[in-house]
This record gives structure tokens, C-alpha cells and sequence, in this order.
């Protein structure tokens, strides 16, 4: 076991520093973060802009290796450089990785729970119709982007608040700033509907979707018979028995969106305004913002790779048969 | 014959028959319907800005007098035309990577794998955004060559895991022992047996690539003007879409048919090719 976890830990520090270096390179060659100075009134001196880009680390007139050293070698010791306008670009990720946490959480278990909850109810009633109302409900949803449910939500709330002349439930942003104490968690809390809707629906259909067949397919086997004939009442036979082994696949698509929540939710972060670690990787693209670009792809590769580690951890844990050689 | 007894079964599935049906009129309506509306899609109604679906126009004008329709079924194509290249791409290569990585085994395997894993790692938002606007003068196939590149992962890995088992099989070995090279065997008797498996990836593939073709152009890092697409219609939609809901909801609505109807008959494939199947 100790070998097989060194080895794999092995293998993912050399995946996560080939990402990061393939990332740093393509951003490196293509972005021009030039053009956010030269465009400017009154105009900057060329001198002037070489200066500020070498100090950033980010003047295209050096070669992109000796860049690309200059980078890695911070990159090892824990910095990972300025960002287009010298801002530091751990101090921005620290700041939006609790942005996205704050968003994630709520909306990673929310979605696990109601969507295994309603899978099983499901299975349980299969063909009656709650069943159809689940299985059809959850394909439509299944067909809906996340960007367009996103701003399908956001246009019902404007409207909303439109007719009620004041606002209700806000779409935009993660708080609002001028309140304080418990106003303020309140106001947090109602910043957090419209993205808790838009984040879980998918998830609750997914799951649900998984969890349904799971169930049926245990819900045949003899184990839930027995567990029934020995005098157990229907439902404890079903929670206690079929639930937990008809959990396992549900699970461990859970401990790997767990455990990618750092990285965030790109659209619906940008479409409601929360400054996470998603919209970031939108906004540093759009900066030619070098150094964020890395950082994010390092970051993002990290927990990948992390979470994939959990979720196989996980099946080893619940599932008698999987055994790590 | 095993395609005949697969479409009946097809066809006596309820899902798929409506989604089949719904596919059949959507497609006939993007490309036999602007042959039917009274304006190309490169028109400029000049005398009519931002105005309402009406009978000149039947799904309203845009910001520079477009007819929403004509444009609208105009992008619907294009949406199509990618979600089927990229799916086709896809596939293929998952196929081919993971049947070669499967029956070579050794360090061919452990080279295509570790590919894979980075691939996988790579968050390809990030690279399709940087690159695909900056292929300047570049058409939009090479917006259908990167979305392929990176969703033949995950299937890839399941073809190699089957390959595994399909190597010590009878006829495998006897063509082996009959000296035939190994990548015809490959071809001949390994990718033909993933067949199901194969069908069905491609079928969601293809609404897989629509949604992520309409999600990386709503940022502006997918299709670029003058080309149009679902996505990009409905990113320009959604900036207005409370004043103006008629250049948000056409391009959406059909987009959401598109996947809904597609995704039906992926369902109903797996039912009807993999009775057995549960998923």
C-alpha cells in the first residue's frame, strides 16, 4: 500500500509540473500582457514598460525559457509571480479560493444529497409517478447548459424584482458590502440562492440519474431479501442495506467534485458576478494576464489529481471488492 | 442481421422515437428552413432595429437589423456541423488510442495512458480559450479540432480496459497466430466488437460538443464573428435578453431541443444495443 501511494504520488507531481510548465508555455508565447500599457494616454515611454514587464516578469522581449526559469524557480519556492498590473498573484489566489469555497459548498452537498435522495425514491416507486416526474424532470435539466440556466435565473430574479419594485432575492455579487453583523450573513445568504440553484440543479439530476439505476440494481439482489426476511422493517431494509451499497458510484463522483470545489465554477461565477477562482481563469485570459493563467492551471491540476486520489480512496473504502494491489 | 433487430428495438423505444422525431424536424428545419423565410442570413433590414417577431420577421431583427430567423437557423447549422465533427473526431481517436494502448500493451500503453492522464489534467477551458481566438484567419474547423482533443479521454480508457479482455479471445489470437499485423487486427476485430460502445459515445458526444462549442462562444473563445453559432447567438442574447427576449429565446430554446432530442436517442441506443445495461 505505502509503495503504491509513493509511486502515485510520484507520478502526479511530474503530471502536475508537465500541465503547469505546457500551461505557463502557451500562455507565455501567446499572451501579449504589452498591450494593457502601450495602448494607454498619455502614452508610456517604451523604457518605462520594459521596465515594469521585467519586473513582473513578463517582458515578451525576454526569451520565453529564461522567463519560464524565472517563473519555475519562484513557482518552487511558493511564489507564483505578479499578475498584468504587479498585484501578487498568491495573495489573489488565496482571497478567491475561499470566494469559491464559499460558493461550492452549499451547492456540492445540496446537490449530492437531494439528488441521491430522489434517485432513490425513484427506484423505489419505479414507473409510478413520482418515478416519470423525477426521470423526465431530470433529462430536461440534463439538456440545460449551466450558462443558460444561469442566466434564465438571473432574468426571472430581475424581472421579479422588477414587479415587486423591490429586491427580493440578489443576482449579483456575494454580498453587499455597506451592511454588517447578522444583516450582513443574511445578506450573504440571500446572494447565495440564484448560484446554489444553478450550481445543484445539474447535480441533483446527474446524481439522481446514477442513483436510480444503482438502486434498481440492488434493490433486486438477495442481501435486500434477506435483510427483509429476517424481519427487518421495509425501510430500514432499504436505507440501511440497499442505500449503502447503492451509494458507492454516487459517492465517489461526490469526493471528486469535493474535492475540485477549490477550482471553482467558471459560469456561474461569472454570470453572478462572485470573484472565485473561475471567473478569474475567464478574466486572466482575457487581461493577458501570464502569470494568473499558470497559477490557475497549476492549481486546478493539483486538486484533479487530489480528487481523483479521493474518489479511489473512497471505493477502496466502501467496496469489499476493490482491493489496491 | 444484428442492425436490424437493434433499430427495431430502437423504435419500439418511446424516448427515442421522440427524440429521433424531434431530431428529424430540428434538422429539417435549419437546413430547409431558410430556404422558406423571406430573408438571407446576411441580410440588413436597415428600417427595422431591435424590433419584434412580426410577420416580415418572423422571429424579430437583431442589433444591426438582422433576421434573427434566417441568422438563428444559420447558427443552428453551424452548431450541428460541430457537435457531429467533434463527436466523429472524438470517438475515432478515443477508439483508436485506446484499442493500440489496450492490444500492444507495454510501454506503448504506459506512453498513450500517461497522454491521457494529461490530457486530463489540463483544463481545456483554458486551453481552447487561449488559443481558438487567436487563430486569426483560421476557419472554425480548428475550433472542431481542439474541442475534439480534449473529450476522447474518458472513453479512451474504457475502450483500452475492454481491449484488455478482447485480446485473449479465440479469434483474436488465431488471426494473431495466422500472422496477420497487428493493426489490422486491430481494426478488424477489435474496434468492430467495441462497436456498441462506440455508437453510443459518439451519439453523446455530439450534444456534448454542442453545449461546449454554445459554452466556450458565450465567452467569446469559441466560434468567431463573422461566423455564427447557438452559442454565440445566445451570448449576445442574454445581454439583453429582459428588454429583447426574442434574440435570447429562439437560439436557446433550440439549442436545449437540440441536446434534449439527441440525448433521448443516445439513451435509447444504449437500451437497444446493451439490453444487459443498466446505465
Amino acid at each position: 500500500m505505502g509503495k503504491y501511494l509513493l509511486r502515485r504520488l510520484a507520478i502526479n507531481v511530474i503530471l502536475v509540473a508537465v500541465a503547469a510548465s505546457l500551461a505557463y508555455m502557451l500562455a507565455a508565447t501567446t499572451m501579449s500582457p504589452r498591450a494593457a500599457y502601450q495602448g494607454r494616454q498619455p502614452p508610456i515611454a517604451e523604457s518605462v514598460i520594459d521596465a515594469t514587464l521585467d519586473a513582473y516578469n513578463l517582458n515578451d522581449k525576454t526569451p520565453v525559457l529564461q522567463r519560464y526559469g524565472t517563473w519555475a524557480k519562484g513557482v518552487l519556492t511558493g511564489d507564483f509571480g505578479r499578475t498584468w498590473n504587479g498585484g501578487s498573484v498568491n495573495q489573489e489566489m488565496g482571497r478567491r479560493i475561499f470566494v469559491s469555497l464559499r460558493l461550492l459548498l452549499i451547492g456540492t452537498i445540496l446537490g449530492f444529497v437531494v439528488g441521491v435522495a430522489l434517485g432513490a425514491v425513484s427506484a423505489v416507486k419505479q414507473y409510478k409517478l413520482s418515478d416519470r416526474l423525477i426521470g423526465v424532470s431530470s433529462f430536461v435539466i440534463m439538456a440545460l447548459p449551466v450558462f443558460l440556466l444561469a442566466t434564465l435565473l438571473a432574468m426571472a430574479t430581475y424581472s421579479l424584482n422588477d414587479g415587486l419594485g423591490f429586491t427580493l432575492i440578489e443576482y449579483t455579487g456575494e454580498y453587499n458590502p455597506k451592511l454588517s453583523g447578522f444583516d450582513q450573513f443574511l445578506n450573504r445568504l440571500n446572494h447565495l440562492i440564484l448560484p446554489t440553484i444553478s450550481l445543484s440543479l445539474g447535480s441533483i439530476a446527474f446524481y439522481s440519474r446514477i442513483q436510480r439505476n444503482m438502486m434498481l440494481d440492488v434493490l433486486g439482489q438477495d442481501f435486500v431479501r434477506t435483510a427483509m426476511a429476517k424481519g427487518l422493517r421495509r425501510r430500514t431494509a432499504l436505507t440501511k442495506h440497499a442505500l449503502r451499497t447503492a451509494l458507492i458510484p454516487s459517492a465517489t463522483y461526490f469526493a471528486f467534485a469535493f474535492g475540485t470545489m477549490f477550482t471553482g465554477a467558471i459560469f456561474t461565477e461569472k454570470i453572478f458576478a462572485w470573484h472565485g477562482m473561475g471567473a478569474w481563469l475567464v478574466d486572466s485570459i482575457n487581461a493577458n494576464d501570464v502569470n494568473s493563467v499558470a497559477a490557475v492551471t497549476l492549481f486546478t491540476a493539483i486538486c484533479v489529481l487530489f480528487a481523483a486520489f479521493l474518489s479511489d480512496l473512497l471505493v477502496a473504502a466502501l467496496d469489499p471488492r476493490v482491493r489496491v494491489s | 442481421m444484428r442492425s436490424k433487430v437493434v433499430l427495431r428495438r430502437l423504435f419500439r423505444n418511446k424516448q427515442a422515437r421522440y427524440g429521433i422525431s424531434a431530431l428529424v424536424l430540428l434538422i429539417l428545419l435549419a437546413y430547409v428552413g431558410p430556404f422558406i423565410g423571406p430573408y438571407d442570413w446576411t441580410d440588413k433590414d436597415f428600417l427595422a432595429f431591435m424590433s419584434a417577431p412580426g410577420s416580415d420577421h418572423w422571429w424579430g431583427t437583431g442589433a444591426i437589423g438582422q433576421d434573427m430567423y434566417a441568422v438563428t437557423l444559420r447558427g443552428m447549422q453551424k452548431s450541428i456541423v460541430i457537435g457531429l465533427l467533434v463527436a466523429l473526431i472524438a470517438t475515432g481517436l478515443a477508439a483508436i488510442v485506446g484499442s493500440f494502448a489496450g492490444y500492444f500493451g507495454g510501454w506503448v500503453d504506459k506512453v498513450l495512458m500517461w497522454g491521457v492522464d494529461l490530457l486530463l489534467v489540463l483544463p481545456s477551458f483554458l486551453i481552447i480559450a487561449i488559443i481558438s481566438p487567436r487563430l486569426k484567419g483560421g476557419s472554425w474547423l480548428w475550433f472542431v479540432v481542439l474541442l475534439a482533443a480534449f473529450s476522447w479521454m474518458i472513453t479512451s480508457r474504457v475502450v483500452r480496459s475492454m481491449t484488455l479482455s478482447l485480446r485473449e479471445r479465440e479469434y483474436v489470437l488465431a488471426a494473431a497466430y495466422m500472422g496477420i499485423p497487428r493493426w489490422k487486427i486491430i481494426f478488424r476485430h477489435i474496434v468492430p466488437n467495441l462497436s456498441s460502445l462506440l455508437i453510443i459515445d459518439a451519439t453523446l458526444n455530439v450534444s456534448l460538443a454542442i453545449i461546449g462549442e454554445a459554452a466556450l462562444s458565450f465567452f467569446g473563445f469559441g466560434v468567431q464573428p463573422p461566423d455564427v453559432s447557438l452559442g454565440t447567438l445566445i451570448a449576445e442574447g442574454s445581454r439583453n435578453a429582459t428588454g429583447y427576449p426574442w434574440l435570447f429565446v429562439f437560439p436557446a430554446g433550440l439549442l436545449v431541443l437540440l441536446v434534449l432530442s439527441i440525448n433521448l436517442i443516445g439513451d435509447g441506443l444504449r437500451d437497444a444495443l446493451d439490453p444487459g445495461s443498466n446505465s
